[in-house]
């Protein structure tokens, strides 16, 4: 057991904190106008990540073999830490005097700018990876291009991210395929979580203005660019996993504007329960 | 914790030679390895207290599971999952250190779950409020630490050599735990009052982590003589409670235990033991939380079968694949 002195060292609480960098913001320096719009979809970006690393981190326990749990956890602490990073960014540029938490926890169903592939239930563990694939193959598919970013943050943080993120679809697809072609239960299942969820995946390749602005300066891609790769990709391991390609993939969008499924209302009131019942503590 | 029950099956009648001589490596301090020869008691018994120290991980993700979807921050959220996951790691360490003893994976989770195996009581008391997660960090990770820093000089190298690694992992939950106590109790008057409330619920529970006292059984001799057992229950608990004391009174909480005095004499303190009555009945079934913990567990189980099966259809089918190109490449 530690001694007293070592139990009360204050690093504790750094040891998970991510540095943003302290770069030179050159494109945000010429154009400060740009701002809002990068906040706007710095938030999808961080959204995405936190509700979705909050729905993996629902499973911890309670997985199917040790091994898939520590795996999901593992997922999930990943895309924890990519929030920090993207929201943390938002905050800065927001330059509102808001903190990564004060956006992750205080800010309501309509502020929140996720996709809704991210909020949909967990369901069972095929649904689970079935939607962490489809999401996988379109986060590794941005990552790469977000290297690029015209402003230097982004590009860091998606370098930083683009490592795991290149495990997280290696394991997904690996798992995809498995069960897809596994047993005639394991199939049905794969495919049923398939048709529930394709019709979410069109709205990770619909642009709007805020898409548009950002694509503009160079920030990041537009939606639309990444949909043919990202189809190829999916489509090639569907068919390896013997699981057929629904027909229409875009019919539930909203997410990025803030209107979303009923389920992310229950998410947000169970993560943010603390910071809202307890207003101002520090923890 | 693990080793709370686990009775050592003792030989009966004469020492053989192949006894003599397997004591007497122990006794020079030698680890018995996976191949080597040893007595059916020690197998036993060492099959017994790994796989409860295993369950006990496994189980022990459940309470502190039950805040990592409420927690305050992001930072915090993101320890708690680092922890948890750690925990999973823990299990398979030991999971694998009883599978060279020659029991499987799937043997041991059947005996959990049919309740044959036991795991750790702790893990059968409620996580009411944020400030249990500092609770169990400090007090309930802190005893764990108590028994398995001992246990990493164990005479079974396997045992032995994940305790280690095990033990460098829990003294940081510890820290985080106690962390998360202080500012607690250094926050507003509510945050304050949680804290207390967790060390009033948490102290007995922690206590009882050692197991009953000892004095009596002659199965922890024989325990102690295979160095499967470093200390004895009431060591422990008496160098937990030497410990604790001063780290509840930095953080300005009170250990809820009228009688406990310094005793100058003893160079330790004085303190109540806890409701054995009460740790029986837990560890028969009646805690506050045994049917759900068990339940999830059994649940993670059974819905989880289609997914297992799933994948060794897909391994067979590979194999098949790659047998039958490999015929038709001949």
């Amino acid at each position: 057991m530690p001694s007293l002195p070592d139990m009360t060292t204050p690093n504790v609480a750094e040891l998970a904190r991510d540095q943003g960098g302290q770069g030179p913001r050159d494109v945000l320096a010429e154009t400060p106008e740009l701002k809002p719009a990068l906040f706007e979809w710095l938030c999808r970006m961080g959204d995405s990540t936190l509700v979705l690393g909050h729905r993996l981190s629902e499973w911890c326990g309670r997985g199917p073999a040790l091994e898939e749990d520590i795996a999901v956890a593992n997922v999930a602490l990943d895309l924890i830490g990519h929030t920090q990073m993207w929201l943390g960014l938002a905050a800065e540029v927001e330059e509102g005097g808001r903190s990564v938490d004060d956006l992750a926890y205080l800010r309501d169903v309509m502020r929140f700018r996720n996709i809704k592939l991210a909020e949909l239930p967990n369901g069972d563990i095929g649904r689970t990876l079935m939607r962490q694939f489809l999401f996988d193959a379109w986060h590794h598919l941005m990552l790469e291009r977000l290297v690029q970013s015209s402003v230097t943050e982004v590009a860091e943080i998606a370098a930083k991210a683009l490592k795991e993120v290149t495990y997280h679809l290696g394991r997904s697809s690996d798992l995809v395929i498995r069960l897809g072609d596994g047993t005639a239960e394991s199939h049905a299942r794969m495919q049923e979580a398939l048709d529930l969820l394709w019709p979410y995946t069109g709205e990770m390749f619909t642009g709007d203005a805020v898409d548009e602005t950002v694509a503009e300066a160079g920030v990041a891609p537009r939606p639309e660019d990444l949909r043919a790769a990202w189809t190829a990709l999916v489509t090639e391991v569907l068919f390896e996993a013997t699981l057929s390609v629904p027909e229409n993939g875009d019919v539930h969008r909203g997410g990025k504007q803030g209107r979303h499924t009923e389920h992310l209302g229950y998410l947000l009131a169970e993560m943010q329960f603390l910071q809202r019942a307890y207003p101002g503590a520090e923890w | 914790m693990y080793a709370q029950m686990v009775k050592s099956e003792g030989s009966s009648g004469e020492e053989t030679p192949e006894e003599r001589e397997f004591q007497d490596r122990i006794d020079r301090g030698e680890k018995i390895e996976p191949k080597e020869w040893m007595p059916a008691g020690y197998r036993k018994t060492l099959i017994r207290q790994i796989s409860q120290h295993a369950h006990s991980e496994i189980v022990g993700q459940l309470p502190e599971g039950n805040w990592i979807t409420r927690a305050p921050t992001l930072e915090r959220k993101q320890i708690l999952l680092a922890k948890v996951q750690d925990e999973a790691g823990h299990g398979l360490y030991l999971y694998s250190a009883a599978e060279t003893l020659g029991i499987s994976r799937d043997e041991m989770y059947e005996q959990l779950h049919s309740g044959k195996a036991k795991y750790s009581s702790i893990f059968n008391y409620p996580t009411l409020t944020w400030a249990d997660m500092g609770a169990v960090g400090w007090l309930v990770d802190g005893a764990a630490i108590m028994n398995q820093v001992p246990l990493q000089r164990t005479s079974y190298g396997p045992y032995s050599r994940a305790m280690i690694r095990i033990c460098k992992e829990e003294s940081f939950h510890q820290r985080q735990g106690y962390h998360i106590m202080m500012k607690m109790a250094r926050g507003t008057e509510a945050q304050r009052e949680m804290a207390q409330d967790a060390l009033n619920r948490f102290w007995y529970p922690a206590l009882m982590m050692f197991g009953p006292s000892d004095a009596n059984s002659v199965h922890s001799e024989q325990s102690m003589a295979w160095k499967i057992k470093i200390n004895t229950n009431d060591e422990l608990r008496q160098r937990f409670v030497n410990e604790t004391v001063p780290q509840a009174e930095f953080l300005g909480l009170e250990v809820p235990d009228p009688d406990l005095a310094w005793n100058e004499e003893k160079g330790g303190y004085d303190f109540s033991q806890p409701d054995w009555d009460e740790f029986f009945e837990v560890l028969k079934g009646n805690g506050p939380c045994n049917k759900e913990r068990l339940g999830a567990r059994v649940k993670a189980w059974e819905d989880g079968a289609w997914f297992r099966d799933g994948l060794t259809a897909y391994a067979e089918k590979a194999s098949a694949r790659r047998a039958a190109s490999a015929t038709a490449a001949e």
